[in-house]
């Protein structure tokens, strides 16, 4: 079993992503975009970085490229796709995801520690978790804030499809602890299907042990759950 | 076939958030301009051949729906005029 990580022109934590799996012993490679995605693929990651500049919109133009039908069509088989960051872009810009990620309030680029509250601990991202588990993991982004119509946020949440939101270390969450401006601290989102999930934070660089917490490791090995 | 341009306006949805507008209001503010409001849009213009600006307008629409705009966060309008 082989988790593709996806590399378009401007992903830059491609190989992020594959030292982190390759710590928690989940085989993993980097495919390039053109290359389309590998037969044996049991996991896609949709890695962070500035995919074609974020030109246009952040992920408007990765999400285009003909490999995302491919992704599209492993996700609906049921294949585990976890986007993060610039990858969370490209799920929502490629629909795979609801939702869109958009400027921060702030209007600045953002690069910190955020502490996560779990809203689901059973799904195939946070199963090593406790629903209400407060998790520390860093953002990088200019771009993470969490835009929906009220309705149709509404909607997921009723339907249990926000995995995680920005709270504060005891797990509140509310406008002051709201890196970005999301709708609702939304930090990380499911797709129809909760083999796919997206968010903000850098879950992969929170799992070597050399570079800090390692709070992310559990949202990586929902890779190698086939949901 | 007759020459186009297709000029399509892509702006937020009333009530999304522009940060970027409100940080331009204020640069604005500093120098001393007083204003209401400021809203920002993109604009595309795109030269086209087509069979008339009905066609024109069909196509320029797709490419704004399929592209240009984001639908969660997006409003916007074509315009056609002939080149």
């Amino acid at each position: 079993m082989t988790v593709s990580i996806i590399r378009f022109g401007g992903s830059n934590c491609d190989r992020d992503a594959e030292r982190a799996l390759e710590h928690l012993g989940i085989d993993a490679e980097i495919v390039w975009h053109e290359d389309g995605l590998p037969a044996d693929t049991t996991g896609i990651v949709l890695p962070g970085g500035f995919s074609y500049g974020d030109y246009l919109r952040a992920g408007a133009m990765a999400a285009r490229s003909p490999i995302m039908e491919e992704v599209r069509e492993a996700a609906r088989e049921g294949v585990p796709v976890l986007g993060v960051c610039n990858g969370a872009q490209i799920g929502c810009e490629s629909g795979l995801t609801e939702g869109a990620f958009t400027t921060n309030e702030s209007a600045r680029f953002q690069c910190e520690h955020v502490y996560l509250r779990v809203e689901r601990a059973d799904t195939p991202w946070t199963e090593a978790y406790e629903e209400g588990e407060v998790i520390e993991v860093p953002i990088a982004h200019g771009e993470g804030r969490y835009e929906v119509d009220d309705d149709r946020l509404a909607e997921l949440e009723d339907d249990d499809r926000v995995l995680f939101r920005y709270c504060d270390e005891n797990g509140e969450t509310g406008p002051d602890v709201n890196p970005n401006g999301s709708k609702h601290n939304v930090a990380g989102v499911l797709g129809d299907r909760e083999a796919v999930a997206v968010l903000m934070p850098h879950p992969e660089r929170a799992t070597l042990p050399d570079v800090g917490p390692t709070d992310g490791q559990g949202v990586l090995e929902g890779l190698e759950k086939n949901a | 076939m007759t020459g186009y341009t297709a000029t399509v306006t892509v702006r937020l949805k009333h009530g999304v958030l522009d940060p970027e507008a409100e940080t331009t209001q204020q640069a604005l503010e500093r120098l001393g301009f007083e204003l209401e409001d400021l809203r920002s849009a993109d604009r595309f213009e795109i030269d086209l051949e087509a069979e008339s600006a009905e066609d024109a307008r069909e196509r320029a629409d797709e490419m704004a729906e399929r592209l240009l705009a984001n639908p969660t966060i997006h409003d916007y309008d074509v315009e056609v005029d002939e080149r």
